[in-house]
């Protein structure tokens, strides 16, 4: 990966971690907003597999973990969006014909990738005890949480899966 | 054939390759993880955290500063009856207000001769440094931080008091340059001491870690034998140095008590003065005479 391609990545990233912190919570339900890190981590790993996106979602995890108003233990978010940029990746590595997916596809690929990152996260939390929450607050707080990526996912996946498939390295055609 | 069985080679390293990526990023995970983990205060990762503020502070200011026009507009669209319905409720209430003043009067003054008393005495005046809110840590984060305009260069450090006009806010965890990091009261971390009542009982406020209407926080009395009753007011107990919550300021009512015969102590419900869902304008209480590159709000009474 070239220098340029990775300050464009780091760009992209920077860009939604702002947006997420700065911009949505003004329209967020009960202080969910939308995982816009997540929607980039998943719309990479749907044009340019795992291994892509595993390093993406690491980086952009440790951007949400440290960026200003995070307080929480640092690498929680980057374990999630590691695990859910591998995952997002192998449905594309699966499908047989390695196009692009359809938007069906797209769609569950986001719901299950919010669930599953969300879920990550939560019981991380859970794990080391930072900080201690309600159980049934965290179930809805996930449920929402999909609810606003899948929302988003018609106007942020598009673009980001074709600035990501812009810079994949040529195939040598067989 | 040859092309088929060239591609599953293919598919088989990439596939190699990306599980080697991820154990090695799951490993880098879990030591980030630990480190801050074990670190507490002073973990390896707060530096990176500090670096991470200084570059992303300014730009979340700047977004704040251009969406905030934008977030304004709902309100313009208030119609003619909703607002006539505020006035009718707000003169109800001045009314109300009014009559409580008229009677309680006297006992207010010989409150403001004694505060003014024990300000003189101790001189311990504070100041404010205004400041909006940036940026808000999301829900599914689980916890409840926000990020303010000002930083150390404003005179703020860590363990400071953060309120707006309607209560407490919360405190300083930590600060860069330009930007702090507030604690919310609500968050499931935070702890304030607090005082209810007439009889001024002291107990430990707990968040529960919501926020918008449903965001309450639990407060536990030292005294058993105490029963808070509902709409008295809890006002923070203050710490020594005034660090990190001064005294005196408000947080909220008591809307429901509960005991449970195998607790010991009596629990209230308390719901907080502060709307901490649009959260703008706040204050930092600094010392007197905080060297600030702002304007500092000078509290009454404060030399």
């Amino acid at each position: 990966m070239s220098v340029a391609r990775g300050l464009l990545a780091t760009l992209v990233l920077v860009v939604a971690v702002v947006l997420q912190v700065s911009f949505f919570p003004h329209v967020a339900w009960q202080g969910v907003v939308p995982n816009l890190v997540l929607l980039v981590v998943v719309g990479a790993a749907l044009v340019r597999g795992p291994r892509f996106a595993s390093v993406l979602g690491f980086a952009g995890g440790l951007a949400v973990d440290l960026a200003p108003p995070a307080d929480h233990i640092a690498g929680r978010w980057a374990l999630a969006f590691v695990v859910v940029g591998y995952l997002a990746g192998r449905i594309r590595q699966e499908s047989a014909d390695r196009g692009r997916p359809g938007a069906t596809a797209v769609v569950l690929a986001v719901a299950a990738s919010s669930f599953i990152g969300t879920s990550i996260y939560a019981f991380s939390g859970l794990l080391l005890r930072d900080p201690v929450i309600d159980v049934t607050e965290m179930v809805t707080t996930l449920l929402v949480a999909v609810v606003w990526d899948v929302l988003l996912t018609p106007f942020v996946l598009p673009p980001v899966m074709a600035l990501f498939s812009r810079w994949q390295p040529s195939r040598v055609a067989y | 054939m040859a092309r088929r069985g060239l591609r599953d080679h293919e598919d088989h390293e990439g596939r190699r390759a990306a599980r080697s990526t991820l154990i090695v990023l799951l490993l880098a995970c879990a030591t980030v993880i630990t480190l801050d983990y074990r670190g507490g205060t002073d973990s390896p990762v707060e530096p990176a955290r500090r670096v991470v503020g200084e570059a992303l502070g300014p730009v979340e200011s700047v977004t704040s500063s251009a969406v905030r026009p934008f977030v304004a507009i709902p309100q313009w669209f208030h119609s003619q009856s909703s607002l006539r319905g505020d006035v009718r409720d707000l003169e109800a209430e001045n009314a109300r207000l009014r009559s409580q003043v008229a009677t309680s009067g006297l006992e207010r003054r010989r409150l403001a001769e004694y505060d003014a008393l024990a300000r003189s005495a101790s001189d311990t005046g504070y100041s404010l440094v205004p400041a909006h809110v940036i940026a808000y840590g999301s829900s599914q984060s689980f916890s409840h931080t926000v990020t303010i305009d000002a930083g150390t260069r404003a005179g703020i450090t860590a363990d400071m008091t953060v309120l707006d006009n309607d209560g407490l806010v919360g405190r300083v965890v930590r600060a860069t340059t330009t930007t702090a990091t507030v604690l919310l009261v609500v968050d499931a971390d935070s702890v304030v001491g607090g005082r209810v009542g007439r009889g001024q009982q002291v107990g430990f406020l707990r968040g529960r870690g919501e926020i918008g209407d449903q965001g309450r926080l639990d407060l536990d009395l030292v005294d058993s034998s105490v029963v808070p009753t509902e709409g008295d007011v809890v006002v923070t107990w203050g710490s020594q140095g005034g660090a990190p919550y001064v005294s005196g300021i408000p947080i909220g009512r008591v809307v429901s008590v509960y005991s449970s015969a195998r607790e010991s102590a009596q629990r209230a419900v308390i719901a907080p003065s502060v709307d901490f869902g649009a959260l703008d304008l706040v204050g930092v209480v600094v010392p007197a005479g905080t060297r600030s590159d702002r304007t500092l709000v000078q509290a009454e009474g404060a030399r």
